[in-house]
């Protein structure tokens, strides 16, 4: 897919905009879990790296590419999984407690029963 | 050239992933529709780097003969490298998650790097426009790799002290300059109308040095408590380097997802500075700390100590309490009994709601997930602007290792280091207790005039430790009754 200096712009303006009024909507209680999906959202450069690495001709090509691929991974997987974690976390009070996930909500519960 | 199908299936799924991107960050809006929104977004990510090993079936002639190894290397990098990060994202205590952002940041502003380095040491840009982009992206990812990795380690406690030597600021102004001379001298050279003084390669080699080293030094003056604001900096910088890269690499998913994240961090850095009071040209190039050494006024009045166990009962007879939860409480890990009293309270009858301030904790939002990792529903967890009109008519404030974000010299004195920040009020509730460790200054190093009023005070003492006492003061009461 061929994409010119021009439309090149266009997209970035759009992408911008999107992503400006997107995360203005999300409430300050979310800004972590927010940050870290973001920062799970640029973890698709491993991608690129993909790209990069298998159209590598050349030793240094191929050493370099390898990181590429290994850190944007890492980015993803690592970005996925705290984002993940955190979000499973936050729960209403109207919930019932089988619902909540993490291990500290339960214990509490079984406390309290 | 015909399009083929791994070029089609390529594109279609890129398409998904975009669109999968923007979907799941959308329903990141409410706490309810989170959870699915992440998810939403790992099966963009997962489709999308599935369908990137299609790319095997377009590589350059060149490339033919090493395609096997490459196809190789890519699984085991991609194995290694998530399966390592995957791990420790998973294993990590709550407490340190901001250094955690960091060091996944770090990774992808690194591998944008790489792939403008793989792409600049093979000559394999299309034209002069395309070369400048793919420095810039180079340029952007490397100091975000390397200042990011500097975050980490401040945040972790490997780094501890701000680090500024005179002159600093002149010396990263002319590496700077530097780094645009390099860059200048790659493109011209590799345009072919003036020979290099220096082999394109070693070019390239000094201008990813100057940039780590930019990223290194311009990181390395900021105070850790400012470090949020420097994180979310590099977040919307690998962005936008992604961006930048996926334009070379003529991939509109990775320009899309990219510049989204990029204008969703500049806007968070934005939002999150405000909530600091700090612009974000003062977080980067100034310290805290000459504004904080102004002379205060004399306090009137004086602190005033009780124990535990009492104020636990004057709020277990209360109508209506607002805890402030501040980052004491995170350092003390006292969360959990924080909500076994609340619920203690509510068990009473008494109405019980969490006011959080947007920098409570390391990073904007991060006593929210501390609070819920501790089991409290998040209809609970109020926010500054929604609950300050609350206070005025609440019986207690609870305030707990928080002290800045209660300081009314914010709303009054002129000359304070803090005037103008957004405060919570909760010196207008009836009754003030603050519970701390001592009568030390907050992250401004200024006096709190809140903790001498007449309605406010003291409990002394290790948050954690605190609780437990006030724990302990409202079951008594209650076998006590029952008795």
């Amino acid at each position: 897919m061929a994409v010119n200096g021009f439309v090149g712009l266009y997209i970035f303006m759009l992408a911008a905009f999107a992503g400006w009024i997107i995360v203005g909507n999300v409430p300050a209680i979310l800004h972590t879990p927010l940050m870290s999906g973001s920062n799970f959202v640029h973890g698709i450069v491993v991608v690129g790296g993909l790209f990069a690495l298998l159209n590598a001709t050349t030793v240094l090509e191929q050493a370099i590419g390898f990181a590429a691929v290994l850190l944007g991974a890492g980015n993803a997987a690592g970005g996925y999984a705290v984002t993940d974690r955190m979000l499973a976390m936050f729960r209403s009070s109207a919930d019932t407690p089988q619902r909540a996930k993490h291990r500290h909500v339960r214990a509490h519960h079984a406390k309290k029963a | 050239m015909l399009i083929s199908l791994s070029q089609i299936a390529i594109g279609v799924t890129g398409f998904a992933a975009a669109f999968l991107f923007m979907y799941g960050l959308k329903r990141m809006s409410s706490p309810a529709t989170a959870p699915s929104g992440i998810r939403v977004a790992g099966v963009g990510m997962l489709v999308a780097v599935a369908a990137a090993f299609l790319y095997a079936f377009d590589v350059s002639p060149a490339a033919q003969p090493h395609l096997a190894v490459n196809i190789g290397l890519a699984i085991v990098a991609l194995v290694l490298g998530g399966g390592l990060a995957w791990r420790s994202g998973k294993t990590i205590a709550m407490t340190a998650m901001p250094q955690m952002v960091a060091l996944y940041n770090g990774m992808g502003g690194g591998a944008a790097g790489a792939i403008a380095a793989v792409e600049l040491f093979g000559a394999k840009t299309n034209g002069s426009s395309q070369l400048v982009v793919t420095l810039i992206g180079a340029f952007i990812g490397a100091v975000s790799l390397s200042g990011s990795v500097i975050a980490w380690a401040k945040l972790d406690g490997v780094l501890k002290k701000p680090f500024l030597v005179r002159g600093q600021q002149a010396f990263n102004a002319a590496l700077l300059i530097a780094v645009l001379l390099v860059a200048g001298a790659i493109v011209f050279a590799t345009a072919g109308g003036v020979e290099p003084v220096l082999s394109v390669p070693a070019l390239i080699c000094i201008f990813f040095g100057c940039a780590l080293l930019f990223g290194i030094l311009m990181t390395l003056p900021i105070g850790g408590a400012d470090m949020p604001v420097v994180i979310s900096i590099y977040n919307a910088c690998t962005g936008v380097a992604v961006g930048l890269e996926g334009f070379v690499l003529q991939n509109p998913a990775l320009m899309i997802a990219g510049m989204v994240v990029g204008a969703a961090g500049t806007l968070l850095t934005l939002l999150m500075a405000k909530a600091m009071n700090r612009s974000v040209v003062n977080v980067l190039f100034k310290k805290f700390g000459p504004a904080a050494k102004q002379k205060q006024g004399a306090m009137t009045g004086s602190l005033k100590p009780v124990a535990a166990a009492d104020a636990a009962i004057f709020m277990r007879y209360a109508q209506s309490v607002i805890i402030v939860p501040g980052y004491g409480l995170a350092v003390s890990q006292g969360q959990q009994k924080l909500y076994e009293f609340v619920k203690l309270l509510q068990a009473a009858g008494v109405s019980v709601k969490f006011a959080v301030h947007p920098v409570a904790g390391r990073m904007p939002g991060q006593m929210d997930v501390l609070l819920a990792e501790a089991g409290v529903p998040y209809d609970l967890i109020v926010q500054l602007d929604d609950i300050n009109s609350e206070f005025a008519t609440t019986d207690v404030a609870l305030v707990i290792g928080a002290n800045d974000v209660v300081n009314p010299e914010a709303r009054t004195v002129k000359s304070s280091p803090i005037y103008g920040m957004p405060i919570l009020n909760a010196d207008q509730a009836k009754k003030v207790y603050v519970v701390k460790r001592g009568d030390g200054k907050g992250y401004a190093g200024i006096v709190n005039p809140l903790f001498y009023d007449d309605n406010c005070e003291m409990v002394y003492g290790d948050a954690q430790a605190v609780l437990i006492q006030m724990i302990e003061a409202v079951r008594g009461l209650g076998s006590a009754a029952a008795a």
